[in-house]
């Protein structure tokens, strides 16, 4: 017993640390990767080609005064960057990073926990994310920070239920709510779920984009309109947290998109975290691409996107692939 | 109909080219500088800070003769003459406020003598609004000669009018 907790504790500790070291470095990639697509040079003065960067920023924001306006709510204005923080650590919970290893003599399995309702959880999770951008922005007593609370919320409505929808597909086909069992199953290249699900990839990429409040879909924070959005009051360690809150969100949504349709941590000859690091290296790459590339939507726009273009999709995709493994297969194949 | 069609065209075949320029100009040089690192050549009649001139024996150009305070549409620039050890005049206090100077390069052109220029330098910011006076000692040290194409014609016409360049 002792063992078993001993593991998963070190395991935990292990998790964290590398996914806030991750999220840290994610702001690095993300100035980088921005600058040279915008010809410029990027951060590269702390450390060799600034890669020291984001631990000066957190020195920085360490050390900076934690100004708390006068007419907030304190209670909610605390707790909104923890409530925004904490939902996107939680999702590494089930996901698998790894395959089964041998450690000084235990065997010990690639995930912190196998649920048997892995993906049920992930998006009950980041789902709640939401409720730290909602509640900071309306704690902080501040129009920007209001409005840019209220478009998170619309969005969210607007964006939950495609998200939901789009990877049902993947679920009827895998049979399973567990994320170890679907990496099992995608074992080689040709069996992801990719291949038997482009559209829900698609939808569940562009929601995904949605969930987590980037470009194009950052209306909550919208800098050149509503200053910074929902943490436009915020400062310091605060700030931080609704930025590790982020970045943390970006990690988990492309580790469960690797882990649904790209076979997680399945790949030949490399060890099979650098497998999963790579696909969720190559899925936060995409998020700076989008970003460099797209701008930002109307709020009409997103929300005619939205309703009647990913929800439509994501209803079809779902009936068709329930046709499909409930009929059309056997019929064509002959079952 | 034909508009959803229109619209799935173009998603599928217009928006990867947007995606495909973003991606190549990540192998493109930046255009910005690795600013206080690295330093844009200025170009050679560039107007900066100004610098006096000396004589290859190293005495002073300048005769302080007021040609260039007077040129100065700003007002900028405050002398008072003396003489040397020889007996022969030159500027006991020679003051350039660089606040208000306005870098047009009258005084380089007013200067009989050759004697003050614009130099490369551009980067003069200071806390204090005293340091900007700029004295004479200051604007003596040794700088490259600035190729000024008028002043070549100048000591042209001098040479060939037998005005002698040596003092």
């Amino acid at each position: 017993m002792l063992e078993v907790i001993l593991i998963s504790s070190v395991k935990v500790i292990v998790v964290v640390v590398v996914l806030l070291t991750g999220c840290a470095y994610a702001t690095y990639m993300e100035r980088k990767v921005l600058a040279f697509m915008q010809h410029r040079i990027g951060p590269n003065y702390a450390g060799p080609f600034g890669l020291l960067q984001p631990i000066a920023d957190a020195i920085k924001l360490i050390f900076k005064e934690d100004i708390v306006p006068d007419n907030v709510e304190r209670l909610t204005y605390t707790l909104a960057p923890m409530i925004s923080f904490v939902p996107a650590v939680l999702t590494f919970a089930v996901v698998p990073f790894s395959s089964k290893f041998t450690l000084f003599g235990h065997e010990i399995t690639g995930v912190i926990s196998d649920l048997n309702i892995g993906i049920l959880f992930v998006f009950a999770v980041t789902s709640l994310g939401v409720y730290g951008i909602l509640l900071g922005g309306w704690s902080a007593g501040s129009k920007y920070s209001l409005l840019g609370g209220l478009r998170a919320s619309a969005q969210m409505i607007s964006y939950e239920l495609s998200y939901g929808l789009s990877i049902v597909g993947v679920i009827i086909i895998a049979n399973t709510l567990s994320m170890v069992e679907l990496v099992e199953q995608q074992s080689t290249i040709g069996s992801w779920f990719i291949w038997k699900q482009p559209l829900g990839f698609l939808l569940y990429i562009t929601c995904a984009v949605a969930e987590t409040n980037r470009s194009p879909f950052d209306l909550p924070e919208a800098e050149s309109e509503l200053v910074g959005g929902y943490h436009t009051e915020y400062s310091s360690m605060r700030f931080a947290q609704f930025f590790i809150g982020e970045y943390g969100n970006m990690l988990a949504v492309s580790a469960v998109a690797a882990t649904l349709f790209f076979g997680g941590w399945q790949g030949p000859l490399l060890p099979p975290v650098v497998w999963f690091l790579i696909k969720v290296f190559c899925f936060m790459f995409l998020y700076i691409w989008l970003r460099a590339t797209l701008p930002r939507f109307r709020y009409d726009q997103l929300m005619n996107f939205g309703w009647k273009v990913l929800f439509p999709l994501a209803i079809f995709n779902t009936l068709a692939t329930g046709l499909w493994v409930l009929w059309l297969s056997d019929v064509i194949f002959g079952g | 109909m034909k508009e959803i069609m229109k619209a799935i065209s173009r998603t599928i075949f217009k928006m990867p080219l947007g995606f495909l320029v973003t991606f190549k100009y990540i192998f493109k040089k930046p255009v910005t500088l690795d600013y206080p690192r690295k330093k844009k050549p200025m170009a050679p009649r560039y107007r900066g800070k100004h610098y006096l001139e000396r004589y290859d024996d190293g005495t002073e150009r300048c005769v302080c003769c007021g040609l260039c305070a007077a040129a100065c549409p700003a007002d900028a620039i405050y002398m008072e003459p003396e003489e040397n050890e020889n007996g022969e005049r030159r500027a006991k206090i020679y003051e350039i406020n660089l606040l208000r100077c306005i870098f047009c390069g009258f005084c380089e052109e007013a200067c009989p003598e050759e004697a003050i220029f614009l130099g490369q330098e551009y980067e003069f910011s200071d806390y204090d609004r005293n340091s900007f006076i700029y004295t004479k000692e200051e604007m003596l040290v040794p700088h490259p000669r600035k190729d000024n194409p008028f002043k070549r014609i100048i000591r042209r016409v001098r040479r060939v009018y037998g005005v002698s360049e040596s003092k």
